[in-house]
């Protein structure tokens, strides 16, 4: 009964909202088709396994777009995480993961403070940790890659829980906490509003630099879950590689996703396929034997399609 | 002769006729006044007049020739100058940059004469007192010497008429009179000066003639001299000195003025910068108290301190007793207050989320439990607030953004109820909504009122503000200048209070 009322839908509301979809529907129809050993388990596999730090880092960067911002810092996060790892490994796994996760936590609250208290731009307050923060990073693992043999990390980052990689298991399971969060949870409407008129949210009386700073936070973590998983998967850590650009393919992810950057509206399975969608670009292009530079075009030309589309939606 | 004049001029937006077959006429060295509440056509009539817009119908004409000017910048080189409230330089230049840019003095190898432009700037910059290093960036000066940047590097192009739209708003009194001193200064030199300001000793002070405007159609032009104060303010306002007795146009019953005489909020000598000073005022349960005054005379940002939303240095704000001290937005929301702003779709609504969400959006908490949100439990504060209110749309699913204007503040005043406020603060209810949804909202304040809450009202429709309160606290330049109460809350005293000769 909640949700048939919706469907009034706009002019050019299908685009953004289904246009994802049917992309991955027709690319998987054309691999099924004329790409050999495309669909077999383990092709599917090494696909789930190289989305997965994608997914979780674009969750993140995807709240934090609907609050009408953006965070550059995300791949630094991931560095920072995994030059943490080696360093307290010692202690245990979860010694090691819990000081990654801080380090994430961290970094949150600085770019959270700088936006919502500073009042920097978004863009601006992300900048310095995007480039401090992988700097940094290199400095705690003092430059060099770490060989890691810890068999708990690893299981993390490469082992199987019945016959599924655990880091598809940890994607799905921020999938769901993600979604859960923006749909059901008064944060997840307090950053809606926020993002949707942040004036009105104030003047509404709702605590605009108390959620800002959490949303920054979440963001920080969830791409610290992904540093850490990234050093289980490649079994090394090393800062000055982990994580590299990924900011750009998650927010290619997010606004091809449907996710407008204008803040007020988070498409989380939008977002979680936009990821998909651009792996399964790379992964055609690859199995086609298209050099890397086509595929980056075709990956822009589907950015151009994604932020026109959401340009109508605006104008309507 | 006249230097620039419009003949029947009108202008359509969507929606909306902004000039209406209006007409209006500057002679050479004369100060012109162009007054008019918002939305009143001014900004229209000058954008026609300075090349921004092209009428619709009717002719521009400049020193007797017809023109038609195709953008702003033609206007300018033709000599008509805009200084805009907000100064339109470039902060990040040198103020001798800003002066001369687009024509500095060139060495004889064709580079810039710097030197020669830095002794320039100082001795023209000097005539409008403003004595600054003019090779400091133009941003780091008060925005008071910014405007003179502006006013004199308008005035050095040539400019046979300078248009000035509210130049004193942020001005220091004694950068006031330098500007009337430059001013002076035009209307000898036979420049054609347009003047818009709300103020009215300055208005009385320097302007010759005055053109006023509303609804987008012209009301009145003449010498302002032979204007009194109280009628240029009521036609202004399109009230009627004389025959404004009770003709019932709004739907307010009158007064709820409980015997009870502790008041639900009490705000004390509140004062912010130069904009709001020592202003005190009181409102019991059950009583409606306006705000009066005209644009810019304070009553937004009176408001919007209240509500924690506009920066106090001073004062005291008691909600029901408790004091509200540093009140920020969230504080004010659990005290009680609840804010309607201004401009509903800036400051209000959310317009993508849907109504049910903009209703719960201030009550949230108590729709959860441990942060999770209870959907049957905003479904029913969404039903019995739509219901109440009479929020027309297609189901409590619809986003904001699409309903109409009127439905749009019903669903502001839903959230605001919903919070189960003790004090409301109103701040222009029924602009821009129907006359149904009017009728509907001044109905509700009423009842609201009858219920025990407290409600402070601004609005411009001074009908509205003196049937609708009370009491009338007048404002004008940040001050309380005057309260009617009881047999006074007239138009004609309110009028009269707004126009009287200021401190």
């Amino acid at each position: 009964m909640t949700t048939l009322a919706l469907t009034t839908p706009h002019r050019a509301d299908w685009l953004p909202k289904y246009g994802v979809y049917i992309a991955i529907a027709a690319l998987v129809v054309y691999n099924a088709a004329f790409t050999p050993y495309f669909l077999t388990v383990s092709n599917l596999r090494i696909q789930l396994i190289q989305v997965a730090p994608i997914i979780i880092v674009a969750l993140g960067m995807a709240l934090v777009i609907g609050t009408e911002g953006i965070d550059l810092s995300v791949g630094a996060v991931m560095a920072l995480a995994a030059a943490l790892i080696p360093l307290y490994l010692g202690y245990g796994v979860i010694a090691a993961v819990i000081v990654s996760l801080l380090a994430g936590v961290a970094v949150g609250l600085i770019n959270g403070a700088l936006v919502a208290k500073v009042g920097l731009q978004p863009i601006v307050a992300t900048l310095a940790l995007f480039v401090g923060g992988r700097g940094l990073a290199v400095v705690i693992s003092d430059g060099q890659l770490k060989d890691i043999r810890n068999a708990d990390l690893i299981y993390l980052g490469s082992g199987d829980l019945l016959g599924i990689p655990v880091l598809v298991w940890t994607a799905a399971l921020a999938i769901l906490v993600v979604a859960f969060t923006v749909r059901r949870t008064v944060f997840g409407r307090r950053l809606l509003a926020i993002g949707g008129n942040r004036p009105a949210a104030e003047l509404a009386g709702l605590p605009v630099q108390r959620v800002l700073i959490t949303v920054y936070v979440l963001c920080a973590v969830l791409a610290a879950i992904a540093g850490l998983l990234s050093v289980g998967r490649i079994q090394s850590s090393d800062a000055s590689s982990i994580g590299l650009l990924i900011e750009l393919s998650a927010i290619t992810a997010v606004v091809v996703g449907g996710t407008p950057l204008t803040g007020g509206r988070v498409r989380v399975l939008g977002t979680v396929a936009g990821a998909v969608l651009m792996q399964l670009v790379i992964a055609t292009m690859i199995k086609n034997n298209l050099p890397p530079s086509t595929t980056e075009m075709v990956q822009a030309a589907i950015i151009l399609v994604a932020v026109y589309a959401a340009r109508e939606r605006k104008t309507r | 002769m006249t230097l620039l004049e419009v003949a029947g001029v009108s202008k359509v937006f969507p929606g909306v006729r902004a000039l209406d077959d209006v007409s209006f006429a500057l002679r050479p060295g004369e100060v012109h006044a162009l007054v008019g509440e918002n939305g009143a056509g001014k900004s229209t009539l000058i954008k026609v007049l300075t090349g921004v817009y092209r009428p619709d119908a009717g002719e521009l004409r400049y020193q007797g020739e017809p023109v038609s000017f195709a953008t702003p910048m033609d206007a300018q080189r033709a000599g008509i100058s805009t200084i805009y409230q907000e100064v339109n330089l470039i902060p990040l230049m040198s103020v001798a940059q800003n002066l001369f840019l687009g024509r500095e003095p060139r060495t004889t190898l064709g580079l810039v004469d710097r030197a020669r432009m830095d002794r320039e700037a100082r001795d023209i910059l000097a005539g409008y007192g403003v004595t600054t290093d003019v090779r400091a960036r133009l941003g780091s000066l008060p925005l008071g010497a910014q405007q003179m940047v502006a006013l004199a590097r308008a005035v050095m192009i040539d400019a046979k008429v300078v248009v000035m739209d509210e130049p004193t708003s942020s001005l220091e009194p004694r950068e006031v009179e330098t500007l009337f001193g430059v001013i002076q200064d035009l209307h000898e030199r036979g420049i054609g000066i347009i003047y818009v300001s709300h103020r009215m000793d300055e208005l009385y002070r320097i302007c010759d003639t005055v053109t006023i405007l509303r609804d987008g159609k012209l009301v009145h032009t003449g010498r302002l001299a032979d204007l009194e104060r109280v009628r240029l303010v009521a036609l202004m306002l399109g009230r009627e000195v004389s025959d404004v007795r009770r003709e019932g146009f709004t739907v307010f019953s009158g007064d709820h003025a409980a015997a009870d005489d502790t008041p639900i909020l009490r705000v004390s000598g509140l004062s912010s910068r130069n904009r709001l000073h020592d202003i005190s005022f009181g409102v019991r349960p059950g009583e409606v108290v306006g705000l009066g005054g005209l644009l810019g005379a304070g009553r937004s940002e009176t408001i919007k301190a209240i509500a924690g939303a506009y920066p106090v240095d001073s004062g005291e704000i008691e909600v029901d007793g408790t004091p509200l001290r540093h009140p920020t937005t969230v504080k004010a929301v659990a005290a009680g207050i609840a804010v309607q702003p201004e401009d509903r779709k800036a400051e209000g609504i959310i317009p993508g989320l849907s109504i049910r969400e903009n209703i719960a959006l201030s009550i949230l908490p108590r729709m959860s439990t441990f942060g999770l949100v209870s959907d049957a439990k905003i479904d029913e504060i969404v039903d019995r607030f739509m219901k109440r209110l009479r929020i027309k749309a297609s189901s409590p699913h619809q986003r904001v953004g699409d309903l109409s204007g009127g439905n749009q503040q019903k669903v502001l005043l839903a959230r605001l109820l919903a919070t189960g406020p003790k004090v409301l603060l109103l701040d222009e209810p029924t602009r821009g909504i129907d006359v149904g949804a009017k009728a509907e909202v001044q109905a509700l304040i009423d009842e609201l009122a009858a219920e025990g809450l407290g409600v402070v009202l601004v609005s411009s429709d001074a009908e509205e503000l003196v049937e609708g309160s009370g009491r009338v606290v007048v404002l004008r330049d940040g001050a309380v200048v005057g309260v009617l109460t009881g047999e006074d809350v007239t138009t004609e005293s309110l009028l009269a209070t707004i126009a009287e000769a200021g401190a």
